[in-house]
């Protein structure tokens, strides 16, 4: 019972990791390697809104997700737009700015176990006979309503279905008049904003640490190879997959491995299916 | 329609003693043949003279890490440029080498004259052997799956505490005095820069140009491509062995730093900097990025932050590299001519 209920909190986490990595790759084919980055500046942003400016927690945090949004908008605005389709210079560009940007956090300074995020509501409660607080459920909870939202909004609004129409056939999506900067634009933007979200609704449950940048940036990659990169229903089940793997194997053989699960995942999806799980790559393009 | 009677474009065209020092005529004159001698002497004697002209301890210490970052480098611009793979796992090959390397001395007792080669050799094998599996991959693929092997075997190594865990493994015999030290590696450099250099004007050379640029083709001669890749893995992992090997007599202490992603990244900045796909491009980047990163060092993790930036605004703006600016000004002279 207690691996069921751990192992659907921590594949949800990894889920929320995910989706917003998932989402930038999907529609621009960018290997977003600042994603990472992204998710830790924002848990710092909302600390400051809180801590040094005096705001009410919600609005910090509304702001922090905008603040961000806007924050990987300029990044490919002024940035990955120049080096599209050059996959070394994106996996480079992306990962020095994610060093950049927490590096730049560490000298200046953040870093000790000052910063912490409250949690929305305190305490716990108990399902089942095990004790869970309040913050794991609501992380749940504001999950699904992630996936569900975002799943509405690429099926019935206009931007969501030409974010989709970029996913699938780039070309074709430029031919029917859809902006494909544009749109990588606001995959950005939105992707930046989701890393946001997962900031704010996990970094209570911990300090806010500079090291959980490249550790996000592993799993956020190891659920989208997993599920196959691009394709955002086969993050979430991947989520799940890993997320389980991953308590089974902190319950059986020790935390130590817990990052060894997510690493070996990669490694033997790349090997034996490297579309992943759902990917609909053609087969020539990821391998001979 | 002023304006385009003014629009001018910048031609280039090649210096007249490039074109003539092109054949075998070019032993005819003294000229000619300084021109093309004169840029490898200066970055042979260069290399030679370096460690004479800074005696310090510290900054031999400089030279010797540089050389292993431009190894590391050399190896990344020979898979990637040469053969297509991406290879984000520098620190793979490097960890691999400085283990063997350190398991050899200190459980065999072996010198470091035995344990360097014989770990490039054996360190070689394993990497290859280990990364058989993901050669069908490329692009992207290819690129993370590599990335995730160093970050896989440290936390193996953590967890199962095998091979020192945390502590990693101590007492490692160093080289017999520093002069030795120094210029086993910097002629390893030069060696293995004119080797490879000449090794991709080879007919096998030829071939890993086309499995870069069309393995379909390649494949369709009859040719295995996965034979050829793995010789180019052997061979540059092989390189990046040697200098796992030659950091651990140098630091006498093999850990799990020598997986760190510093090694992954650091060598691939100094190749987008030297100029990628030059061979000596990456090995001019490493000379000019690592005594930077060394000289920002009072500025604590900020020199990564600067490193960071260089490294941002050398891929946007001057992506081709300082060597191939460079071999441009050298053999080629611009005018401006009316469009």
């Amino acid at each position: 019972m207690q691996i069921l209920i751990y192992g659907t909190i921590n594949s949800v986490a990894l889920a929320l990791f995910a989706l917003g990595f998932a989402m930038v790759y999907g529609v621009s084919r960018l290997p977003n390697f600042a994603h990472g980055a992204l998710y830790v500046l924002s848990g710092f942003i909302t600390w400051t809104f809180v801590n040094s400016l005096g705001l009410n927690y919600f609005i910090s945090i509304l702001l922090a997700m905008f603040v961000t949004g806007i924050i990987g908008a300029l990044i490919y605005q002024f940035v990955l737009i120049r080096i599209r389709g050059m996959e070394i210079s994106e996996i480079m560009a992306t990962y020095a700015i994610g060093l950049a940007i927490l590096e730049g956090l560490r000298w200046g300074g953040f870093r000790g176990m000052t910063y912490t995020l409250p949690a929305f509501i305190e305490g716990s409660t108990e399902i089942a006979g095990i004790s869970v607080d309040y913050q794991r459920l609501l992380v749940v909870g504001i999950g699904a309503a992630v996936v569900a939202v975002l799943w509405l909004f690429t099926h019935y609004t206009s931007l969501g279905l030409a974010l989709r129409g970029m996913a699938q056939d780039e070309r074709a999506a430029m031919m029917l008049g859809i902006d494909s900067d544009l749109m990588a634009l606001a995959a950005m933007g939105f992707g930046s904003m989701l890393a946001a979200l997962a900031a704010v609704l996990l970094l209570p449950l911990g300090n806010i640490v500079v090291e959980a940048g490249y550790n996000v940036l592993i799993l956020a990659i190891a659920v989208c190879i997993v599920g196959g990169l691009g394709s955002w229903m086969g993050a979430v089940l991947a989520a799940f997959i890993i997320g389980f793997a991953q308590i089974l194997t902190v319950v059986y053989l020790g935390a130590h491995y817990q990052m060894v699960v997510a690493l070996l995942a990669i490694i033997i999806t790349l090997i034996l299916r490297p579309s992943g799980l759902f990917g609909r790559q053609k087969e020539l393009e990821e391998r001979v | 329609m002023k304006e385009s009677s003014d629009q001018r474009r910048k031609e280039r065209l090649d210096r007249g003693i490039k074109v003539r020092s092109e054949g075998i005529y070019a032993l005819m004159s003294w000229r000619e043949l300084s021109y093309l001698f004169l840029p490898r002497v200066v970055l042979i004697g260069g290399l030679l003279i370096l460690p004479l002209a800074m005696p310090s301890m510290y900054w031999q210490r400089v030279i010797s890490i540089v050389c292993i970052y431009a190894l590391l480098a050399l190896s990344f611009d020979f898979l990637a440029h040469y053969v297509g793979l991406v290879s984000l796992g520098g620190a793979f090959f490097i960890g691999t080498g400085s283990y063997i390397a350190a398991i050899l001395n200190t459980s065999f007792g072996l010198p470091p004259i035995l344990t360097i080669p014989i770990a490039t050799l054996l360190g070689a094998v394993i990497c290859t052997v280990l990364l058989l599996p993901c050669l069908p991959l490329r692009g992207v693929y290819f690129a993370i799956v590599t990335l995730m092997y160093p970050l896989l075997l440290a936390r193996v190594i953590e967890a199962l505490d095998i091979l020192g865990g945390t502590d990693g493994i101590l007492g490692i015999e160093s080289f017999a005095n520093r002069w030795m030290e120094q210029y086993f590696i910097i002629l390893m450099v030069l060696f293995l820069l004119f080797g490879t250099r000449r090794l991709v004007n080879q007919d096998i050379g030829l071939v890993f140009r086309a499995v870069k640029d069309n393995d379909q083709s390649v494949r369709a001669s009859g040719i295995s491509v996965t034979y050829y890749k793995t010789i180019a893995v052997f061979i540059a992992s092989g390189i990046g062995c040697l200098a796992g090997a030659y950091l651990v007599h140098l630091y006498m202490w093999a850990g799990l730093s020598t997986l760190a992603l510093d090694f992954s990244i650091l060598p691939i900045a100094a190749t987008v900097i030297g100029g990628s796909g030059t061979l000596v491009g990456p090995v001019l980047g490493a000379f000019i990025l690592v005594p930077i990163s060394e000289l920002l060092r009072a500025f604590g993790t900020l020199r990564i932050v600067f490193y960071a930036l260089i490294l941002l605004g050398f891929i946007i703006f001057r992506s081709e590299g300082i060597m191939v600016y460079g071999q441009r000004k050298y053999h080629q002279f611009e005018k401006w001519i009316k469009v």
